[in-house]
């Protein structure tokens, strides 16, 4: 019995190894110099920690980083709120072709970005609007709209009852929806909002396509850096410092609510 | 007044999210549709060119290629990480101290970007600086890794780090499934002297499949979108040999300017992406509707 205790610990922690390494690699080699990088040594210990390379991730990418900053945190906002709407009036409110537009978001959310990704430039260039922050955070928005699904999965369990009851004390629709649905809604928004703003901030497609350089998302100057290094030095103390800089907002989240971000990808796996 | 107001109010707030949806979704990918049936080059055309477009797609060696890639690709993204996902699931299932810390390893690359992925295994199996050099460090000096230069390997590259990224989520899909199986059965299997691996083969793993259709339906449309992947960790290389089908559309519409062509590739994409999610959804709802 110990022994195969021992034997399930051995491979579960073989593995642990292999999940850890890439995070391991990034954050060790971030810290060397580029004297140190030459003499080689792959995983091994900084000998003389400092931060250049994260000063000049932070130089190269710095000003993304709080672009994605600006993208996600407005567009993580609305598209829940307007997911919550959409989804109690999906849920609670039967009307003729509600299920007809359940099926619609539902067909949605599997359609791939590439087919509708070169009429949306199209259109956006002949209504003249400029690459900006504003327009991803609109497409961003629009494209979220099949979220509304997750809320109303969360609704559908709401006893009747209890909307019913606060028909009865004349509540009209809106006092319903913000007095009770609302705030009965706490649990689903803390799932949604933490798997909406990892995918937002995580998205590259539509931040290379509908961005300048000044409006850059950090992923596209993430895969920038990455591409322009190639022929030319190869620093890749600066690389692994970007990567993780990319990578730490949501490294943070999911290390703060592991338990919430789990839940969600299992639940919008199986639902969804 | 305010009755009819309040009778119509439901409808009227979910209708501009509906028209939104119908036109951003819907009625662009009609309109994909449409370009690829015309003969729209650097710029759309209206010219009506019938299906030119897709024998032009299906003429071309890089786009052929890409399939090919994307089977070989798509077939071990699938299995692998099933494989995994359920062995680590059954041993994290074994009631661990550590198990809380392990979960959180293992589901940590579900929380970063692809790109970030690519960067990193990008040096990692870089055959001079990366994994390799380590192996050498430690002592076998003449130890080669260099599958991102290979025509042949460079596609196994994205295997590597797209298994990395996508086990830990479908560990967790299993993981929910077994501890969803009702205890008193599992009580019940034990009396009559099922244990260990045998508990799970006749009584434990019957039970996951919907765990494994949900993975299926994650997993699978996943890899025939792949994009983001290819571009940080090979762009495609060495020459179009790790190409997928997503990135050859990208670059015919948005680099070489084919606009047609990469419209067709487009609308082959959705073909495969709802070949996968139809039958599912379709067996989903009269699932659901008998239920309910």
């Amino acid at each position: 019995m110990m022994l195969r205790r021992a034997g399930i610990y051995a491979l579960l922690a073989l593995f642990a190894a292999y999940f850890a390494l890439p995070l391991l690699f990034m954050l060790l080699n971030s810290f060397k110099s580029v004297a140190e990088l030459q003499r080689g040594g792959f995983l091994g210990w900084p000998q003389a920690p400092d931060l250049q390379a994260w000063r000049e991730a932070w130089a190269a990418l710095g000003g993304s980083f709080k672009n994605s900053l600006l993208l996600a945190l407005p567009v993580v906002a609305l598209s829940s709120l307007l997911a919550a709407l959409n989804g109690f009036v999906l849920c609670k409110l039967r009307f003729r072709g509600s299920e007809a537009v359940f099926v619609l978001l539902l067909v949605a959310l599997f359609l791939p970005i590439k087919v509708y990704l070169l009429p949306l430039a199209i259109s956006l260039a002949k209504l003249g609007l400029a690459k900006s922050l504003g327009v991803l955070i609109a497409i961003h928005v629009i494209y979220s709209l099949p979220l509304a699904l997750f809320f109303r999965n969360h609704y559908l369990g709401f006893p009747d009852e209890l909307l019913r009851a606060a028909r009865v004390d004349g509540a009209g629709f809106w006092a319903l929806f913000t007095r009770i649905v609302l705030p009965l809604s706490k649990p689903v928004f803390v799932v949604v909002v933490i798997l909406q703003f990892t995918t937002i901030w995580n998205e590259y497609l539509f931040g290379l396509v509908f961005t300048d350089r000044d409006s850059r998302p950090v992923t596209a100057a993430l895969a920038q850096l990455g591409a322009s290094g190639e022929g030319g030095v190869r620093q890749y103390n600066v690389e692994m410092a970007a990567a993780l800089l990319a990578a730490l907002p949501t490294l943070a989240v999911y290390l703060l609510a592991g338990r919430h971000f789990t839940r969600g990808l299992v639940a919008g796996a199986v639902k969804g | 007044m305010k009755s009819y107001l309040e009778r119509w109010l439901p409808q009227l707030l979910l209708a501009p999210s509906l028209i939104v949806c119908l036109l951003f979704f819907y009625g662009f990918m009609l309109w994909t549709g449409w370009i690829s049936l015309t003969r729209s080059g650097m710029l759309p055309s209206s010219d009506f060119v019938g299906l030119l477009q897709y024998q032009r797609l299906f003429a071309d060696e890089r786009w052929l290629g890409s399939l090919g890639n994307l089977a070989r690709f798509a077939t071990l993204f699938v299995i692998i990480p099933l494989v995994l996902g359920l062995l680590l699931a059954i041993l994290l299932d074994q009631k661990l101290r550590a198990e809380g810390a392990l979960r959180l390893i293992y589901l940590h690359p579900m929380a970063l970007s692809l790109i970030v992925t690519g960067t990193v295994w990008r040096w990692l199996l870089d055959p001079q600086l990366g994994l390799a050099l380590g192996v050498r460090e430690l002592g076998w000096t003449s130890f080669r890794f260099d599958w991102l230069g290979d025509d042949d390997l460079a596609l196994y590259t994205l295997v590597i780090a797209a298994v990395w990224q996508i086990s830990g989520f479908v560990m967790a899909v299993f993981l929910a499934g077994l501890r969803g199986v009702d205890e008193a059965i599992v009580q019940a299997a034990r009396l009559d002297g099922a244990e260990g691996f045998t508990l799970y083969r006749r009584i434990l793993l019957p039970t996951l499949g919907p765990s494994l259709f949900s993975a299926l339906l994650v997993l699978l449309p996943a890899a025939i979108k792949s994009f983001d992947l290819v571009v940080a960790l090979t762009d495609g290389g060495p020459g179009h040999a790790s190409e997928l089908p997503a990135l050859y559309m990208f670059q015919m519409a948005f680099e070489r300017s084919r606009l047609g062509l990469g419209a067709a590739s487009a609308m082959v994409l959705l073909m495969m992406v709802l070949s996968v999610a139809l039958p599912y959804l379709y067996a989903r709802q009269r699932r659901q509707r008998r239920a309910g």
